[in-house]
């Protein structure tokens, strides 16, 4: 197709768009169901987002706080989304985390363990109990290493570091399959198949400061967009509480959260653990009022209360923000995260040893001995495609979500932990189905006119001289976001974001780009940079319609929650050349669930 | 803190390359990665390279660094001189790609050849139970980041494409090595398995434990004790005898 060669053609009947933990787990379940399924991924297989998780796998399985139970890690979940989530992803999830965690023992997955020699379970911000499934700090590591593991044992096919620019749809609209390029060699190839996965994790490379790798380029969002799906949630952003601040070249890399779940705490340049000024009423009598209270929690969780460093992620987010605003942050305009005065070297060592290793080899920090400097970075996009809560299901039949990339699971912010469990959870429901569907449905074929106008548009950079340096749009993008989107909004601010998306706009279509087709990362961001732009436009609309403050989304003109957005999501919808918001009313949950949260916190 | 420094960057093909001289403003703290990025949004935008994570997790920003392999996330440009020319290579013992990025497809194909594990079966109520002392001898070698560091500095592949076919390398050495020590592993025939995957052909000059970034004792804790296990299985009289006829029997001319 390019230079005279074939376009390289494949059927199968579950294409899975990612090889992060959603992706492997919906393609091993797809092909345990009997489904020819292939998986395309950006990277090698086995360094997808999902590796960089670090604090663990949350589900209630009870090994360490035999009260635990599922409806507890329900409530946790739903309280932690503001009650924004959709309920009945939060009750599979809950339901099914520890089944999902235990069959990964058996394709070799090796959890540290407790004194009875089951899987040991961590605290972590907003769980009620100690709950994380856990290695370390690199259960990521372990979670994708696993599933890897087992897909090669399986023999499902993998295409590394291949990108899809489209899905594709037959003339009367049904889909039927993915359209892309090898990195490697800047060939293009075609998948045919009825039932498509997308487990393309989030948005994060929008942000300048931020945790996530260069895939994180929310290919999945937009393809789904053009392909008639919806997006649900895109206004909430997680900005993780704890990103390192210093060398200005490791700004944003995250640090664990079980940091504070073993026993760090956040304090000002004042030497005050200043979190006990920023608790809300809304956990108010769940969380320590004293140091004394707090330090107490860690060995005796049944007459005491948590601390407020392990409040929800957004409400310490905020709070850092509030405290450098004022003054009182660290010298390069973060906090103090210390470990070092609580708890001995060989503790810390032992339970965080990557962090060790990350402040030892990037910033010089020996964290047994220092306090961290640490504050906010973009970590996680709660929003995503609409689905089904029972299958993964979008809107548009044949198209699946799971992981990331999915919304309702989360509400308006996500519990630490939270996200391995999701991955399991909704990766094997979006398998299972997925392959059900393609045994019933036969690949159309894929229309010759769609591939040539997806090969000419692929190519279409190359074609222009002298225009736009696709990294320097993408460097004022990134930094629009951060300024006018970031934690804390205004309407003029986003507005304002919103004109300059539009104009980032004209001048990606204006990309020209040199090189070869082999290997070329400066093409590779100029084909990104459109899906990049969409998301982005849907997160400045959301945010500029929700006139309240909730989970990840902070209006500094709306402050606090208000009861008029309580019941309602915003789901957004490509219309023509730009992107629609709507209302929509959040799904009721049954009064057998209701009552959890009637009784007292 | 600011200043300029003296870049050699290997560039070219399947076909050939060559170093060319690059000039790139470096700040306080940087990695080599960084400079590189800038480097590619400021002058070489077509650079190929391979990063993900920045933050030494992921193992795909492996390159030799004045002949050295190094991840380029974590070589701190702080450790060189600022005068100093700081050459950056692709890994030698892979087929170059493009620029910094080879064909590492050969590690892919030796872990399909690794046989998974072979669980037991859990305890009645669903769980397996483990002591941690028994399961962090394969946790050491779960660490591994996939970065094929150990793979590009080993003597046996390195110059000697010809050993390939053979020879696993020492990250497959761990894997196995993981799933001999995996407390839930059913399997009696890991050490045979070891010994098809060329254990044999490693003489041990740890090289591969030195370029480990996440410090994992490969040769002592792995390659050793695997070689350990195939010298016990030969001496133990039965084994001995039975394997000594099946070589026998396998290089019989007829």
């Amino acid at each position: 197709m390019t230079g005279g060669s074939e376009l390289e053609r494949h059927d199968y009947d579950v294409i899975v768009i990612g090889a992060g933990g959603a992706g492997l787990r919906a393609a091993i379940e797809a092909h345990e169901q009997g489904a020819r399924t292939a998986v395309v991924c950006k990277s090698l297989l086995g360094k997808a987002h999902t590796v960089m998780a670090e604090g663990g796998i949350a589900a209630a399985m009870g090994n360490v706080y035999p009260e635990d139970s599922w409806k507890v890690h329900f409530r946790d979940t739903m309280r932690g989304g503001k009650m924004l989530n959709h309920w009945r992803m939060a009750q599979l999830h809950a339901q099914e985390a520890p089944d999902r965690v235990r069959e990964l023992e058996d394709w070799g997955a090796l959890f540290d363990r407790t004194p009875a020699g089951l899987i040991s379970q961590r605290d972590f911000g907003g769980h009620r109990y100690a709950r994380l499934a856990h290695v370390g700090d690199r259960t990521g590591l372990e979670l994708i290493r696993t599933l890897q593991q087992r897909t090669v044992a399986l023999g499902i096919e993998v295409f590394m570091e291949c990108t899809v620019t489209r899905l594709l749809s037959a003339p009367d609209g049904e889909l039927c399959g993915a359209f892309g390029y090898r990195r490697d060699s800047g060939s293009f190839f075609v998948l045919q198949a009825p039932a498509v996965v997308l487990a393309t994790g989030g948005i994060g490379r929008s942000y300048a400061v931020t945790s996530n790798s260069w895939e994180y380029t929310g290919d999945g969002h937009s393809l789904a967009l053009l392909a008639g799906a919806t997006l649900v949630n895109m206004e909430f952003v997680q900005f993780h509480p704890t990103g390192m601040v210093w060398p200005p070249s490791v700004r944003g890399i995250l640090v664990t959260e079980s940091v504070r779940g073993d026993g760090g705490v956040l304090k000002n340049a004042a030497g005050e653990r200043f979190m006990f000024d920023y608790i809300p009423d809304f956990f108010r009598s769940e969380t320590a009022e004293t140091e004394a209270e707090a330090d107490r929690w860690y060995t005796d969780k049944t007459s005491n209360r948590r601390p407020p460093e392990l409040l929800p992620r957004d409400e310490v987010a905020r709070a850092i923000t509030s405290e450098v605003k004022a003054g009182r942050g660290s010298p390069h305009g973060g906090v103090f995260l210390d470990i070092a005065s609580r708890r001995d070297a060989d503790y810390i060592k032992k339970r965080l040893p990557s962090m060790y290793h990350q402040f030892a080899e990037l910033a010089e920090v020996d964290i047994t001995a220092d306090a961290m400097e640490v504050g906010p970075t973009c970590h996680y996009v709660m929003g995503g495609v609409e689905v089904d809560p029972e299958t993964a299901a979008s809107l548009v039949p044949g198209l699946y979500a799971a992981g990331e990339v999915a919304g309702g699971m989360h509400g308006s912010n996500r519990l630490g932990g939270n996200s391995l469990s999701d991955l399991l959870v909704f990766g094997r429901r979006a398998g299972t189905a997925a392959a059900q569907y393609a045994r019933s449905h036969d690949a159309t074929p894929v229309p010759d006119a769609a591939l040539r106008e997806a090969r000419d548009a692929a190519l279409e950079p190359f074609s222009r001289g002298g225009g736009e340096n696709p990294y320097a749009v993408q460097h004022e993008l990134q930094e629009t976001m951060n300024a006018l989107v970031g934690i804390i909004r205004t309407a003029a601010e986003v507005e304002q974001a919103l004109e300059q998306i539009a104009a980032l706009r004209v001048r990606v279509r204006a990309l020209s780009v040199q090189g070869p087709l082999t290997y070329n990362p400066g093409w590779h961001l100029a084909l990104d940079l459109p899906h990049l732009l969409r998301v982005s436009e849907c997160i400045a609309r959301a945010a500029l319609q929700r006139q309240e403050s909730r989970g990840g989304h902070t209006r500094d003109d709306f402050p606090g929650p208000r009861q008029e957005w309580a019941g309602l999501n915003l789901i957004c919808a490509q219309d023509g050349d730009r992107v629609a918001v709507t209302r929509q009313a959040l799904p009721v949950m049954p009064p057998e669930l209701a009552e959890l949260f009637q009784e007292s916190a | 803190m600011s200043y300029e420094a003296r870049l050699r960057v290997w560039r070219g093909d399947a076909d050939g390359g060559d170093l060319q001289d690059f000039t790139v403003t470096v700040h306080e703290g940087e990695v080599v990665l960084d400079i590189l990025h800038r480097l590619q949004a400021t002058q070489t935008p077509d650079l190929a390279l391979r990063w993900n994570c920045k933050a030494g997790k992921c193992g795909s920003c492996s390159a030799e660094i004045n002949g050295r392999p190094r991840l380029l996330c974590l070589t701190r440009m702080g450790t060189f001189a600022p005068d100093e020319v700081i050459t950056v290579t692709p890994l030698r013992t892979f087929p170059v790609v493009r620029d910094l990025v080879t064909d590492v497809s050969f590690n892919y194909e030796k872990a399909s050849e690794i046989r998974p594990l072979q669980p037991r079966a859990r305890d009645a109520d669903g769980n397996h139970r483990m002591q941690q002392k028994d399961v962090e001898r394969s946790q050491e070698f779960r660490k591994c980041i996939e970065c094929f560091l150990c793979q590009d500095v080993c003597h046996v592949i390195r110059d000697h494409e010809d050993n390939k076919a053979a020879f696993a390398g020492p990250r497959l050495f761990i894997r196995a090595a993981e799933l001999a020590m995996h407390p839930l592993d059913t399997r009696t025939d890991r050490v045979e398995l070891v010994q098809e995957h060329g254990v044999g052909l490693c003489n041990i000059t740890k090289c591969c434990t030195e370029v480990c970034p996440e410090g994992i004792r490969i040769t002592d804790n792995a390659i050793i004790a695997m070689k350990e296990r195939v010298v016990d299985r030969r001496f133990v009289p039965t084994t001995w005898l039975g394997s000594a006829i099946r070589r026998r029997r396998r290089s019989d001319p007829s």
